[in-house]
């Protein structure tokens, strides 16, 4: 079987998305690995209410984790030059001030651009919102990293949403494990395959029809 | 000067069964998690809580005062939130533990996103009969509200909230209640206070009036009823967390990266 993107890499092209003197939101899973290949210069901010701290604490460095400095997934940061802290209404504004360059983990993107971000309960009640509407909506570009496909092999990008909506037409760029697809008002565009693969074989294992770009090429990093 | 300096018992004393509490709670990071405790053993019944996220602490932990406001989840009737930790509570408390006390009507359960609490209860603060958000239109948020079009966009009425009491965690206060936070552990705590009725605050340290910055006061005195000064003993004072952080910081590191890897859109 041809080997898929690792979540590393997938990271890493989803960062080339980022543009120098961006700001940025990171959200769980996948993104959060993102943080790791953030350019220098770019200021990430969490919804708990600081932006441009500095690298994360890792088990290596375990000793320098701070209470007061913990980001949105419970990671402690370092602090770094630059940094400001800030309450929830005031961070909040930002988020949907059009101001951040998001990237957020998915379950399922349509051809419109419609995002399934939640986890379900099964009495689909209590959804993990958290803070993942207000920065799908109001973020200046959206970029989704998600595996191509479910554990099961369903697609996860489709023509229309299977699973609960999280928020309409906001997705800009997806970044999977098979290669990246741009959201067009004409439908879904496959720009990168990862190596390997062929665009057709990259169509089959998609639910909603792809074009594919004239120069379309190996995800680059 | 009014005396605003008393204990955590007698600070929730005379929360009733029935109110309405607003908390801020993101894990170790400004969660009043000493308050809750106080609450918890007051025994108010019947609460409704506004709580910014509401999940269990890490496995392991919760002898070590880590603070977790789902020590008051027998007292509740109703959970306003938009985090609820299913994933963390099926790993503690079992399957659909939730889901179970929902079915049964012990519990309702509703869904909002951050940036729409924190509108509400800053609608709250400021007395409004509501506001119009766009966040949320066509998903679980906009459930059993109006929408109204307003110069051609859709919204959702979402209204104000008027918490009875709110509990919060603070850096340091003076003897007058002005707040100072340290670094993301501000977060939600202004805006409660803004909001609430009886606002209690939890604080590390006491100092006299004078001694504080008016510049760096985030959080003016006014809004601060009661302020509880947890004593040095305590597994939350600065003094137990400072030696916490020491020892468990491994395992209070790898939390962070493990329960966000289990919530970031993964199946």
């Amino acid at each position: 079987m041809k080997e898929r993107l690792s979540e590393e890499v997938m990271a890493m092209r989803a960062v080339k998305e980022v543009e120098a003197e961006d700001a940025c939101n990171l959200g769980l899973g996948t993104p959060q690995l993102c943080a790791l290949y953030i350019p220098e210069g770019v200021q990430v901010q969490a919804e708990n209410g600081v932006i441009g701290y500095g690298p994360l604490v890792t088990t290596d460095n375990a000793e320098m984790a701070d209470p007061a400095l913990m980001d949105a997934g419970s990671r402690f940061y370092t602090p770094a030059p630059g940094m400001s802290f800030f309450d929830m209404l005031t961070s909040f504004a930002m988020i949907r001030s059009g101001r951040l360059t998001t990237i957020l983990g998915g379950l399922e993107v349509s051809e419109k651009g419609d995002l399934a971000i939640h986890s379900m309960s099964e009495a689909d009640e209590y959804p993990q919102i958290g803070g993942a509407m207000d920065l799908a909506w109001g973020a200046k570009k959206l970029i989704v990293t998600m595996p191509h496909n479910t554990r099961d092999g369903k697609p996860k990008i489709v023509k229309e949403l299977s699973l609960p909506l999280s928020s309409p037409e906001c997705v800009d760029i997806i970044v999977t494990d098979l290669g990246v697809i741009e959201v067009t008002p004409e439908g879904f565009l496959l720009k990168e395959v990862a190596p390997g693969w062929t665009a057709q074989e990259v169509q089959a294992l998609t639910e909603a029809p792809l074009m594919v770009s004239e120069d379309v090429k190996d995800v680059e990093l | 000067m009014r005396e605003k300096i008393c204990n955590a018992a007698e600070a929730v004393a005379d929360v009733h069964d029935g109110a309405a509490v607003a908390a801020h709670a993101w894990g170790a990071c400004g969660t009043p998690g000493y308050l809750f405790r106080a609450l918890a053993a007051q025994g108010a019944k019947d609460l409704t809580l506004y709580c910014t996220n509401f999940l269990p602490g890490p496995p392991g932990l919760e002898d070590i005062g880590f603070p977790d406001p789902t020590i008051l989840l027998p007292q509740l009737k109703k959970i306003v939130t938009p985090f609820l930790g299913t994933r963390a509570f099926r790993g503690v408390l079992g399957e659909d533990f939730l889901g179970d006390r929902v079915r049964s009507g012990q519990l309702e359960i509703e869904a909002t996103t951050h940036g729409v609490l924190m509108q509400r209860l800053h609608a709250g603060a400021m007395k409004l009969g509501g506001f119009y958000s766009p966040v949320g239109l066509n998903t679980v948020v906009e459930k059993g509200k109006e929408k109204r079009v307003i110069d051609g966009k859709e919204y959702i009425l979402e209204k104000p909230i008027h918490p009875d009491v709110g509990l919060i965690s603070a850096y340091k206060a003076d003897k007058l209640g002005n707040l100072v936070y340290r670094g993301s552990a501000r977060a939600s705590n202004p805006v409660i206070a803004m909001a609430s009725g009886l606002t209690i605050v939890q604080v590390w340290e006491v100092v006299e009036v004078g001694e504080l910055d008016p510049e760096v006061v985030v959080t003016p005195g006014i809004y601060v009823d009661r302020i509880v000064r947890i004593p040095d003993e305590d597994p939350n004072s600065a003094k137990r967390v400072e030696e916490l952080f020491r020892k468990f910081a491994k395992e209070l590191v790898t939390f962070g990266t493990e329960s966000g890897d289990a919530q970031g859109g993964q199946e």
